[in-house]
């Protein structure tokens, strides 16, 4: 469990756009009649997303509404769900991986990038461009060490290539989510060891058909 | 190893779009309208008899979880939910089918749906995986223009698919949190029974299952539920997605055969071991959550349910952590223990606390600082922690540690003799020694 608050410093209030209303109605139809509260966490999600990368507790108040909830029950949600930033974060927010299957792989020395780039963690810079925090397995660990910024998996990273990463987003430059090796998704570095004659259907069977053949790129 | 022709994942690196036509092309949707015409008791006769057991990390028959549901519905609605929160450290394989072979997976909601009597299923994907809810959705929308499910469909069963998504809670993946979850609250577990096939979302019948058991069943009743019961091992059959990463040369996905030996599947795969095979320290043969296995056990090791239990570790979700020697095994364990803390859910007073306290206790062994009484302390809090609480998140955080004291209680000791050795009459310690 980690110890999780409002922030000290809120707006005063919290509305969404028109379309984030409507688009948060049409949630609530995905589940039966009477059991809205199920929408609770896509709401609050599209909240923080509209107040860039952070939920203020109007906006708790907000959904709690929408919901016919009462407002502790959400509150309760946006404390107990850690992807939900309860103050300010950088432009780019960056989530760092530190659990063990990354930790193996580097980690610890991306951590060291974002202490020298960034500062400490839940610190944003002071052009407001980055922040950090070190979070728990994210499920790229054949990818390993990675880190996550705002939508996006950035993954086999070296101190190099991350630091090099954040400097770009940082200036403003395009950079390419995935592996940044040159890899194909968890493919083996290299190309793939299995799949070699392009994807067999199932309509065939176990014969052995070689349809032509996709362009293969491991590097 | 497992001939290509009888992969199931035939896009798992993502070389070919995820779209419905070249998913097609790959043989999704191929017959699916014929098998729901043989009714609900051959599709769970079939996956009862392919031997299928569930991809999650528990290993349950899938088919004999489906037959939990009432044969005849009550009035209350039945629920498909698939449980996509993936998160067990070391397990990256439902995403790539997320992202790569979706049609797959949306194929299997509506057969499973159809086997269940049920006409709504729910996805519910972990909150960091946006781009693959992205992929997902679009999937979903495409299966639906095509009108392979919701109302009136090709396939002749109504059946309506949500996609659902967390917020960053390990918890959820724990069949009743994640109920809750969908219903909207803290995803605390439920006290079992009653289990979900009587009352689980919104007090409805329910069966939650994993992405990859639900996507594997297609390819079953295509194939012959004896293709894949003929693919492994005895009681552990079948092909299986293995994440192989930590310490290899080459870490990735790859879909291979159950019971596959260990060193084949990291010689093959990954490039093998990092320095070589003799440079195995250790191995998390299933996600964080098992056992880990020293050198020893590794050799000759044949990765599936049965043989791994009989080590007293586990296959759990096939997620191979490999460490090779220059690892500190206490800080890697210390590592998980920290992430079992960080992911209790607070309700039962065991983990809550114990979780907390093993991370604390270990996280000094690491350093060297403590006693070697200690070590039976700590052991005896796992013993205290596991099989005491509502969920099994508990075990979980209490297995890794109790490993790592059965098979590496010497590096322990060491660590605490070579500490006391440096430390000064003041009790001010000299610069630690790395111990590796």
């Amino acid at each position: 469990m980690s110890v999780r608050r409002v922030d000290p410093v809120q707006p005063e209030s919290f509305k969404f756009t028109a379309a984030n209303a409507k688009w948060a109605k049409d949630q609530i139809k995905k589940y039966p009649k009477g059991k809205q509260a199920s929408a609770v966490i896509p709401l609050l999600w599209r909240a923080q997303e509209q107040h860039d990368g952070w939920l203020p507790e109007p906006a708790i108040r907000a959904v709690a509404e929408i919901l016919d909830m009462a407002v502790i029950r959400v509150l309760e949600v946006a404390t107990f769900y850690t992807m939900f930033n309860l103050s300010p974060v950088g432009k780019y927010f960056v989530q760092l991986c530190g659990t063990t299957p990354c930790w193996l792989r580097g980690a610890d020395d991306l951590k060291e990038v974002c202490r020298q780039v960034i500062g400490e963690q839940n610190q944003v810079t002071e052009d407001g461009m980055l922040s950090w925090l070190e979070v728990e397995c994210l499920g790229s660990c054949t990818n390993a060490p990675m880190v996550q910024i705002n939508k996006d998996y950035y993954e086999d990273l070296t101190a190099q290539s991350f630091e090099k990463l954040l400097n770009d987003l940082r200036q403003g430059k395009e950079v390419k989510p995935g592996p940044q090796n040159g890899r194909q998704f968890s493919c083996p570095e290299g190309g793939p060891t299995t799949l070699l004659n392009g994807s067999t259907s199932s309509k065939s069977k176990r014969s052995t058909s070689s349809k032509a053949t996709p362009k293969r790129g491991g590097k | 190893m497992l001939k290509d022709e009888d992969r199931i994942f035939r896009n798992l690196y993502g070389f070919e779009s995820p779209g419905l036509k070249a998913a097609q092309k790959r043989g999704a949707w191929d017959g699916t309208k014929k098998f729901l015409a043989n009714g609900r008791d051959w599709v769970i006769e079939e996956v009862k008899s392919s031997g299928l057991r569930g991809r999650g990390g528990a290993g349950f028959p899938t088919g004999l979880k489906w037959s939990f549901m009432p044969k005849v519905s009550d009035g209350r609605p039945h629920y498909l939910v698939v449980n996509a929160d993936e998160s067990e450290p070391g397990t990256c394989k439902d995403r790539e089918i997320m992202r790569h072979d979706p049609q797959l997976l949306i194929e299997g909601c509506l057969i499973a749906g159809f086997a269940m009597g049920s006409n709504t299923g729910y996805i519910y994907i972990r909150g960091e995986f946006i781009r693959e809810r992205e992929t997902l959705q679009a999937a979903i929308d495409e299966a639906y223009a095509a009108k392979l499910i919701g109302k009136n469909n090709q396939n002749g069963w109504d059946f309506d698919l949500y996609l659902h998504h967390g917020a960053g809670a390990y918890i959820c993946g724990e069949e009743t949190a994640l109920l809750e979850s969908l219903e909207g609250k803290k995803g605390q577990p439920r006290l079992k029974p009653p289990f979900p096939a009587n009352a689980g979302l919104y007090g409805a019948p329910t069966t939650v299952n994993n992405v990859e058991s639900i996507a594997v069943v297609p390819d079953i009743l295509r194939r012959g539920a004896g293709w894949f019961s003929g693919l492994g091992r005895p009681n552990n059959v079948g092909t299986k997605l293995f994440c192989i990463s930590g310490h290899v040369n080459r870490p990735c996905n790859v879909e291979e055969e159950m019971g596959i030996p260990l060193r084949e599947l990291l010689d093959r795969h990954a490039g093998g071991v990092r320095g070589g095979w003799d440079n195995i320290l250790a191995v998390i043969p299933g996600g964080s959550s098992v056992r880990c296995l020293p050198t020893d056990m590794c050799q000759n090791l044949h990765m599936d349910f049965d043989s791994l239990s009989a080590l007293r570790s586990g296959l759990g979700t096939a997620a191979v952590i490999v460490m090779d020697k220059s690892t500190d095994i206490i800080r890697a364990i210390a590592r998980l223990s920290y992430f079992y803390k960080h992911e209790s859910c607070g309700q039962c007073t065991p983990c809550r606390e114990g979780t907390g306290w093993m991370y604390r206790v270990l996280d000094r062994m690491a350093r060297g600082e403590a006693e070697k009484r200690e070590i039976d302390m700590l052991l005896e809090v796992t013993y205290q922690v596991e099989g005491h609480t509502i969920c099994a998140l508990g075990d979980a955080a209490a297995w890794p540690v109790q490993g790592l004291i059965s098979h590496f209680r010497h590096v322990i000791e060491e660590r605490i003799d070579q500490y006391s050795a440096n430390s000064k009459p003041d009790g001010a310690v000299r610069e630690p020694v790395a111990a590796e």
